[in-house]
């Protein structure tokens, strides 16, 4: 019976700690996201952020769509402050000075704060064994700034710095593999997950926050603006992503791996890239050397959670 | 920790102060020559002398933001660091001062890179000077032991509610083994309350800090900076008289020494005080009648103070440890040629760069300096400065 969770919509928590009015566009499934990670964390809940999307278009001076104590310091050290709070924190209920509660502490970045300026923050928090979370919302690109490359941005992508052109055929490189990195950190719990599936997403972030120690979510976060689709599919894309095992769902609990959706049909990867403005240019030869790569990595995780 | 004299290194005193204060946090990032500071702070953590987190960081710029957060839950938050460990932290040291976010750095200055060197001058922190922290520079080690304890009742005032920095020369001071007088626990406990942050970050009590500011309210949150480190002034001068009628040892912003009666003077900040008083003993002896004036307040810049130690006399000879490439001089000079200018009984302003890198300045060549300068300020050669020693 461990091996099954039962989800309710009507269990979900009804308040709202990420309020609307927030100037996020249209369709924004980071929003979605950030919504989603604060209905499972509730209220007892301290979260340092990074620059970024999240960050401006919630918290225009004097207005905040934060329900919970929120900080942002810069782009590159949500691990680093929220890991400061976590220590102080700690201090001052130890000492007596605060009365003892359970407070989740949470970092939150895009992949542009969490795999280029801030990962070795967030590797040194990691390593340093912090009672937190870090949550990196994956809209693989500077999308803040305007749609440019990250080292997070996927294989063929077309970016503002990375564009098709007549001799390139876009992003030049393979998305680091931010999830592993995490996972070689030897800490309690790293998970993946998407809001297009928010019941898997609710409870990871939950299992996150109760287990001592550090905890890493790679949450993909589907952005219509940079992946220049319609602001209605945001979700869709979610789920062709999940369906397609180019952004698998899984958790490594200490060490221990498991799939958590394992696709009824695992859909070609060309369902998911061809809707996409920023693929859009890519040959069949590009998408299929894609697919292998897809392949690939799947079939690495499915070993692994096979084993385990 | 009772009331007791000892001989110990400046730097052992400092993390011993920081204990006495106790301390929540310490987050540090190794760098020379701040390393003994810490390296004895983790030891007293290890040893259960200080219930404290001490935050092992992977770089400098970590250490800062891991302050950044425990200042902001409301923790006492120390850190301590050096010339390039500054210059990676600075885009954080900026914004702690402009949250707001109480807190104490030792900051033993030395050098930038380039080239290489690890020696002390004041080329690091004339880098963060505008950043909106408290900075104070000391001249020996009771100095440094003492002005933990006021830094941090300064800081976390909540009329003021900004990062202090305790400059101290890097090696010059650091190391030396000096007599500090050491107060005991009950006088800190007394000098010193706990640290009682308002609006810190606890669920109890949500706030947003670190907040997007449009162009129609980023003015007005840079003028609030500016009212907070102007605040502190008054704030500053009660946390060093309160720290004297306690110890007897009393601060000011600015110190003179034989400065009444001199028709000119040296003036100095940080470690070269005492070189200098030696000098001017001499050369008092001898007839000159030259006095030293010390800047002890950097930021927020004791104007009032300066103009009264200075108008009125016939020159200044200043020492800066640092230089303005391409600029007006070294950054002391320049200020007080700034806070001068205009006002009757300005003294004529001759500048000297000396020291950089930790190459020793000796009586002589303070001799030398004084003198010399005496005589540039009489032939009116007060343009740019003179970089004393150079060779070649």
């Amino acid at each position: 019976m461990d091996r099954f969770s039962v989800f309710t919509s009507r269990l979900v928590e009804k308040s709202e700690n990420f309020t609307s009015g927030h100037r996020a566009c249209q369709g924004c499934a980071e929003a979605l996201a950030v919504r989603l990670v604060l209905k499972a964390l509730g209220r007892d809940t301290i979260v340092a952020m990074a620059t970024g999307c999240m960050e401006i278009i919630s918290s225009p001076l004097p207005l905040t769509a934060w329900k919970v104590p929120w900080i942002h310091n810069a782009f590159e050290n949500p691990a680093a402050v929220i890991s400061g709070c976590e220590s102080g924190m700690k201090a001052l209920m130890r000492k007596g000075r605060v009365p003892k509660k359970k407070i989740n502490f949470v970092g939150m970045g895009g992949d542009g704060a969490t795999a280029d300026i801030g990962m070795g923050p967030l590797s040194g928090a990691l390593e340093r064994g912090h009672d937190m979370v870090y949550v990196c919302y994956d809209n693989e690109a500077y999308m803040n700034t305007g749609i440019q490359r990250s080292s997070s941005t996927p294989y063929g992508a077309s970016t503002t710095t990375s564009p098709a052109g007549t001799v390139s055929f876009g992003q030049q490189t393979e998305k680091k593999n931010l999830t592993q990195i995490a996972v070689a950190h030897n800490i309690p719990y790293v998970a993946t997950a998407c809001p297009s599936f928010p019941f898997d997403l609710l409870e990871k972030v939950k299992k996150a926050a109760a287990l001592p120690g550090p905890a890493y979510i790679h949450i993909l976060s589907v952005c219509p603006t940079g992946w220049r689709i319609q602001t209605e599919d945001a979700i869709k894309f979610g789920r062709l992503a999940v369906d397609s095992c180019i952004f698998p769902l899984y958790e490594v609990t200490h060490g221990k791996y498991n799939l958590n959706y394992r696709p009824y049909k695992k859909i070609p990867v060309e369902e998911y890239l061809k809707g996409q403005g920023r693929f859009r240019h890519l040959t069949d030869e590009e998408i299929s050397h894609i697919q292998t790569t897809v392949d690939r990595d799947y079939q690495k995780i499915l070993k692994r959670c096979e084993e385990d | 920790m009772p009331k007791v004299r000892k001989g110990v290194e400046v730097s052992i005193a400092i993390a011993d102060a920081v204990a006495q204060a106790d301390t929540d946090v310490i987050a540090a990032y190794p760098i020379t020559p701040q390393t003994h500071i810490v390296e004895h702070l983790s030891e007293i953590v290890a040893n259960g002398e200080l219930d404290a987190e001490f935050v092992p960081v992977d770089s400098e710029h970590s250490a800062m933001s891991v302050c950044c957060g425990s200042s902001a839950v409301g923790a006492r938050t120390f850190t301590s660091t050096s010339s390039q460990g500054l210059a990676l932290m600075s885009e954080i040291f900026f914004i702690a001062a402009a949250m707001r976010l109480p807190m104490v750095m030792a900051l033993a200055n030395r050098s930038l890179s380039s080239p290489l060197s690890i020696w002390n001058d004041h080329t690091d922190t004339m880098m963060v000077r505008d950043a909106g922290w408290v900075h104070i520079f000391v001249e020996n080690g009771q100095e440094c032991y003492d002005n933990i304890f006021c830094s941090y009742r300064m800081s976390e005032d909540p009329e003021v509610r900004l990062p202090v920095a305790i400059n101290l020369d890097g090696f010059i001071l650091t190391h030396m083994i000096e007599p500090i007088e050491y107060e005991d626990d009950e006088t800190i406990r007394k000098y010193l309350p706990p640290f009682t942050m308002i609006n810190a970050l606890h669920p109890d009590n949500p706030v947003s800090m670190g907040c997007f500011g449009m162009p129609e309210i980023y003015t007005e949150t840079q003028m609030n900076r500016e009212h907070g480190i102007r605040n502190s002034y008054p704030v500053i001068l009660k946390a060093w008289d309160e720290w004297g009628k306690l110890t007897g040892r009393y601060y000011r912003p600015v110190e003179t020494y034989r400065a009444d009666d001199a028709e000119y003077c040296i003036v100095t900040m940080g470690s070269y005080g005492e070189t200098a008083m030696e000098v001017v003993d001499t050369l008092r002896a001898e007839g000159e009648k030259v006095g030293v004036v010390k800047i002890r307040l950097w930021r927020p810049f004791p104007y009032d103070e300066i103009r009264a130690a200075l108008l009125g006399k016939k020159s200044l000879v200043v020492i800066d440890r640092a230089i303005s490439f391409g600029g007006p001089g070294g950054p002391v000079a320049s200020e007080l040629r700034s806070a001068l200018y205009q006002k009757k009984g300005a003294p004529t302003i001759v500048n000297y760069v000396a020291g950089l890198a930790g190459r020793d300045v000796s009586r002589k060549d303070f001799r030398n300096i004084i003198l010399e300068g005496k005589e540039k300020a009489r032939r009116g050669e007060t343009e740019g400065f003179t970089l004393y020693g150079l060779r070649g």
